[in-house]
């Protein structure tokens, strides 16, 4: 399977190779073997359970893994490799790693006692320690490249879903990720306001963001991703362009898993 | 029965224009004969209540008014007061340490901490206030130094360090904190598992997302919880008369054991607890309103 990417750089943000992790007696991930290259948009697509978010999770390091390898800019997530061994990283350590990393939540995730502004500042004055001033200017910006600066002063529980989801992902670049992952973006949107969210997430991907994205919106993930993964019972199944995953499927599975999703279209 | 109120023309009137409103709807009201009773047995009993506290004369409203604002009272008074605040206030302290202990992942430090909330809810308060009162019974001297026979490096008298005060504080305040304890721990529960992921892969740690992110949101659940524990506590100081501690209780019974006017001087204490707790009730409800900002509204 991986054979088809041998042309592309050696260099890789993310690199997983054999990633096993179980819940309890429920295996979830069963080897994951998968690479994202800088500035590369990579979508997850399989059915519900298939692993995928698990698999997000564990780049972020909000979920431990049991087996096989992973890094993210070419340290072990979690962990750090003193004298040929692996030890994990002390918290303040393990902190300062995701801090590099963006996440967006399917269910948003706001900080529902902070206004719009109060949640974009608020990991840069606290954890990167920036002063409040350049907090409030870089987040300014941002809010207005996601269309949202109006509502500076709005709390979450007056926001649609949609506006959440665009201040979550203002919040999430607000740390300046180099990488930034998306858990079902849209999932929990009303089919109207799922349009706003992904036109935001596309500029991401234009300005040359790394982006591992985990969705439902096959259509989507076709005009944006790089690279499409379908994944099914905790593995990859297929990895391609997305044109040769959704037209030209290799696998029975891959098939019959496109074929449903474009019906329901 | 008010079926045939939705004529077809209060329909008109509502899809006509905005400017003009609809009119109000006549609808004869619905007897309502029980209701009317209920209330008339509430006045009755209300006016009976009033009559007796103005007739009755052994009241003595006479000796309540004298001894209201009478030094020793008040010097309880104040007595009482600290004394909440300074237990609550132990209360709160411990009691956040042993919720987050109760979190730990460590079995050892949740036990531990199950076993404290266990032990000091399941013994009456009373027995541990009298219980820190005789410390010096078991421990007749306090140190700071290495356990189990080592060197003691500070050693004090517990006679003297076991004031009535502190045998209060210590009751009281260990007390509240097996409270407190369960009343954070449900108001950390109640908050969102979805709060704390994000917050972690912002890259908060553990304590800074506890402070910043999860205790604000708990607090909207915490603090009417902990404002009826105020109240209880200013209540429950009263307990610390048995230590011979001279609050506000204790400063009544002082005067009517001398003057054998026992009614108005209980009447005396009952008011300011009155007072007292109407004010706490009061700013109460001002912090809750603090912390529900966000809420849904």
């Amino acid at each position: 399977m991986t054979a088809r990417f041998t042309d592309t750089p050696p260099s890789f943000l993310v690199e997983a190779k054999g990633l096993r992790k179980s819940f309890g007696a429920l295996e979830v991930l069963k080897g994951i073997d998968l690479t994202v290259a800088p500035g590369e948009v990579v979508c997850i697509v399989g059915a519900s359970g298939s692993g995928k978010s698990t698999f997000l999770r564990c780049i972020n390091d909000l979920e431990k893994f049991d087996a096989g390898e992973l890094t993210v800019d070419g340290e072990p997530v979690g962990c750090e490799l003193r004298n040929g061994r692996l030890h994990e990283l002390s918290p303040a350590a393990a902190a300062a790693r995701r801090a590099r990393i963006g996440m967006v939540f399917q269910h948003f995730n706001l900080f529902p006692h902070m206004t719009v502004l109060e949640n974009i500042i608020e990991a840069p004055v606290q954890v990167l320690r920036r002063r409040k001033a350049d907090s409030i200017a870089l987040a300014m910006a941002l809010l207005e490249r996601v269309g949202m600066h109006e509502r500076r002063d709005a709390y979450p529980s007056q926001l649609s879903g949609g506006q959440k989801q665009r201040v979550a992902i203002a919040r999430a670049l607000a740390m300046e990720p180099r990488l930034m992952l998306f858990d079902e973006p849209t999932s929990a949107l009303d089919p109207e306001l799922v349009g706003e969210v992904l036109a935001v997430m596309a500029d991401l991907a234009e300005s040359g963001m790394t982006m591992v994205i985990v969705t439902h919106q096959i259509l989507y993930a076709r005009d944006i991703a790089h690279k499409m993964i379908y994944m099914d019972g905790g593995r990859v199944i297929e990895q391609g362009t997305p044109a040769e995953l959704i037209q030209n499927p290799g696998n029975e599975r891959t098939k019959t898993f496109m074929a449903n999703v474009m019906r329901t279209h | 029965m008010s079926a045939s109120l939705t004529t077809t023309g209060g329909v008109a009137a509502f899809a006509s224009d905005a400017g003009r409103a609809a009119a109000p709807r006549a609808v004869t009201r619905r007897a309502r004969p029980v209701r009317r009773v209920a209330e008339a047995l509430v006045l009755v009993a209300a006016l009976w209540i009033a009559w007796t506290l103005v007739t009755n004369e052994f009241f003595h409203w006479d000796v309540v008014g004298r001894y209201l604002f009478d030094g020793l009272i008040l010097s309880g008074l104040r007595l009482t007061l600290l004394l909440t605040v300074i237990c609550m206030a132990v209360g709160c302290v411990f009691g956040l340490v042993l919720a987050v202990m109760q979190l730990s992942s460590s079995p050892v430090i949740r036990r531990a901490a199950g076993g404290y909330v266990w032990f000091f809810r399941a013994t009456p308060v009373l027995v541990q206030l009298v219980f820190w009162f005789n410390l010096a019974a078991i421990f007749p001297d306090i140190a700071i130094g290495i356990p189990f026979g080592g060197p003691k490096f500070l050693s004090v008298d517990a006679n003297v360090l076991v004031t009535p005060f502190f045998a209060a504080v210590a009751g009281l305040g260990l007390h509240e904190a097996a409270y407190m304890a369960e009343i954070i721990r449900g108001g950390l529960n109640s908050v969102d598992r979805g709060q704390s992921e994000a917050a972690t892969s912002l890259g908060f740690g553990r304590l800074r997302m506890l402070w910043r992110i999860v205790l604000p949101q708990a607090m909207s659940s915490i603090i009417p919880t902990t404002g009826n524990q105020v109240i209880s506590m200013l209540k429950y100081t009263s307990l610390a008369s048995v230590v011979a501690l001279q609050e506000l209780l204790s400063s009544a019974q002082t005067i009517y054991s001398r003057t054998f006017e026992v009614i108005p001087l209980l009447l005396v204490a009952a008011i300011w607890y009155l007072v007292m707790t109407s004010i706490l009730s009061l700013v109460q409800r001002r912090i809750e309103r603090h912390y529900a900002r966000g809420a849904a509204r």
